[in-house]
């Protein structure tokens, strides 16, 4: 059949919607209506700001990268979600929403995890605010992330080990989702990206746009003109619909983000569904996803348990398909490069998935003038994925 | 124009039942569960012990709205290959007569393409439910489903609200499929208490006939809902049974079925 265009508050252009069962559909109403009045009262508002100021410690800091700009030949700037705390952008997201859980009177939190990052903020402000916090997490991923299941359970959360299917952040998902169909009276689905059914979509990228508003003022105060591009890499895509939220009116900054390629895009084994991906429905929105002929989702691939998922949020297909963002792939191996590469010149260990954004940019020698502000954000630190890559042996230290 | 459609089918069956007084049961199955050569076998044998309409599983790999039991079904139909067409492959094989409902998420029936719908009637399917889709969430897809001559069955659940259930049987056909309980597909002892009230909200809101699923497990199940509802559909304790063997599902369609008509 023909790509439709349902032109509504749900959906960003054709991607979208709300395509979960019957049973969450009363839940989404209640979530939306609660999210829309949050959004203008200034309580919420005053509270949100408050935890963002001194318990995440915003605004975060913008750092020059002299010379990561001296090699690619432009002006880098590096908004650092790294320094927040837990140290990723994810709190920005679960400090909101968990805001909200507590104001619709839900008592009981749940989230899916991949790197763990996400597990690791949810379970944060659950401590925080005296929550509940059960968090999904793929088997596979708890053992490359067995640091973070551990602050996890540090921090009062219940970490189930997920089984199913490729035990990574798809089947997460899938599992967590089944938690909030069972218990969808007394819980809130805190969901870690801007994918799943509408709301969640627009309100995660809502939460998360705090890092573009922030990072447009500093490049406006530090250089006194808008960057010619945006770099961020793109899982789920939540960092960089966060920081592309800041530019996207801004016609002459480019956005680009930037996708696991895994073992190479020929390979089969990667996780870039804008690259190489068609229109499906998973996880409840209509979005750009790996599957076959027969509409079953391929197994994602990334050495970045964040980036290891085969959809997409919905409003980056959306940005794809009009042009107004790019998106582009770097390998494990290209990622690895980055890793190392922003550590030594910059002192600064980005995470495994940030390393995939570094990677591209390194490669862009040429491709600026030299006066020309280019920012790219730094989603998380790398401390989580010290030792992945110390087993890999990549580096003879 | 021809006079029957395949929804026809169903609404004929229910009628039937009606007139008989006696209650529907809906048997699921998962297609291609433990294989495809035993899903045709396990689709004949319950419908000749006693099984009113089909509901043929689509395996989908991320089944989100199935327990552990559907879920383990699908893994290994999907192993043996076994998706959209195959699963019409299956249905048409069997030509049961009874009516079969094509049960699915909407992704693999949206990569089967724009003749997907017509290749399922012409398979043999009378009705088509899509977990994931529910009322006023795409219009234009609906409208695919709900023009394609197939009973577009839908689901209610026990948190849908009253005006919501009075949309969905305007927009519905066939059946109504009415959630028992919160939660995914799977059995249980107990059945909820606020069953009774829940078909009494939807009996206001719809004429359509009202089947109850998830978590009916029993024959003594069963029958209890039976007293209230129009049918019951047994979907886990099924593929529970048709994983020992064909004769055990059989075995349980009978027994369902003598407790349904003793209710």
């Amino acid at each position: 059949m023909t790509a439709s265009i349902p032109v509504n508050r749900d959906r960003f252009g054709a991607y979208g919607g709300r395509y979960v069962p019957e049973t969450l559909i009363p839940a989404l109403d209640a979530l939306e209506s609660a999210y829309e009045a949050a959004r203008v009262d200034p309580t919420f508002q005053h509270d949100l700001s408050d935890l963002l100021e001194h318990f995440v410690g915003r605004p975060s800091a913008f750092t020059p990268a002299p010379r990561l700009g001296e090699l690619i030949g432009a002006q880098v700037w590096l908004k650092r979600e790294d320094l927040n705390h837990t140290g990723a952008h994810k709190i920005n997201n679960t400090v909101g929403q968990a805001l909200l859980a507590r104001r619709m009177g839900k008592g009981r939190i749940i989230a899916e995890t991949g790197a763990g990052q996400h597990g690791v903020a949810t379970a944060t402000i659950c401590a925080r605010f005296g929550l509940t916090c059960v968090v999904y997490m793929g088997e596979e991923d708890m053992q490359r992330q067995a640091l973070n299941v551990y602050r996890m359970r540090l921090l009062g959360a219940t970490v189930v080990p997920v089984t199913s299917g490729t035990r990574t952040l798809k089947d997460a998902t899938t599992e967590a989702i089944r938690d909030w169909v069972t218990n969808v009276n007394d819980s809130h689905y805190i969901i870690g990206s801007v994918v799943g059914p509408a709301p969640y979509p627009r309100m995660v990228r809502d939460f998360q746009s705090i890092i573009g508003r922030e990072a447009r003022a500093q490049v406006l105060q530090r250089t006194g003109r808008l960057p010619r591009a945006v770099v961020a890499c793109v899982g789920g895509g939540s960092n960089a619909m966060g920081i592309f939220a800041g530019f996207v009116d801004d016609a002459a900054v480019e956005l680009i983000g930037v996708e696991a390629a895994g073992e190479g895009l020929a390979s089969g084994h990667h996780s870039a569904s804008l690259s190489l991906g068609t229109p499906g429905v998973l996880h409840g929105s209509l979005s750009y996803l790996l599957q076959d002929a027969q509409g079953q989702v391929h197994p994602a691939h990334s050495i970045s348990a964040g980036l290891d998922y085969p959809g997409v949020g919905p409003e980056h297909s959306h940005l794809k398909d009009s042009g107004r963002a790019t998106y582009v792939a770097v390998t494990d191996r290209e990622a690895l490069e980055g890793f190392t590469l922003l550590s030594r010149l910059e002192g600064v260990v980005p995470a495994l998935e940030t390393a995939h954004a570094v990677a591209w940019l390194a490669g862009t020698k040429g491709r600026w003038m030299p006066d020309e502000p280019v920012v790219l954000c730094v989603s998380g630190r790398g401390d989580k994925d010290v030792a992945q890559v110390r087993e890999l042996s990549i580096l003879p230290l | 124009m021809s006079v029957t459609t395949s929804s026809d089918t169903l609404s004929a069956r229910f009628a039937q039942l009606r007139g008989e007084g006696r209650r529907a049961l809906v048997v699921y199955l998962t297609a291609g569960f433990p294989d495809p050569t035993r899903s045709v076998e396990l689709i004949r044998a319950v419908a000749e012990a006693g099984a009113d309409v089909i509901e043929v599983g689509v395996p989908f790999s991320d089944p989100m709205a199935d327990g552990p039991i559907i879920q383990e079904s699908t893994r290994v139909a999907l192993q043996h290959g076994v998706g959209l067409t195959e699963t019409l492959a299956i249905v048409r094989e069997a030509q049961v007569p009874v009516p079969v409902v094509l049960f699915s998420y909407l992704n693999p029936l949206l990569a089967g393409g724009a003749g997907a719908m017509t290749q399922a009637r012409d398979a043999g399917c009378s009705g088509v439910l899509v977990t994931d889709l529910p009322v006023g969430v795409d219009p234009e897809r609906e409208a695919w489903f709900g023009e394609s001559g197939l009973a577009f069955v839908r689901l209610v659940a026990p948190t849908t609200p009253d005006e919501r259930m009075r949309e969905i049987g305007r927009h519905g056909g066939g059946f109504v499929y009415l959630i028992s309980r919160l939660g995914v597909t799977g059995t249980q002892d107990t059945l909820a208490p606020e069953l009774e009230s829940t078909v009494a909200r939807l009996r206001a809101a719809t004429t359509l006939p009202i089947c109850v699923g998830f978590g009916i497990s029993t024959p003594a199940h069963a029958a209890t809902v039976g007293r209230v509802a129009d049918g019951v559909i047994v979907g886990s304790a099924m593929i529970r049974a048709a994983s020992e063997s064909t004769q055990a599902a059989a075995s349980l369609t009978r027994a369902l079925r003598a407790a349904l008509d003793g209710a």
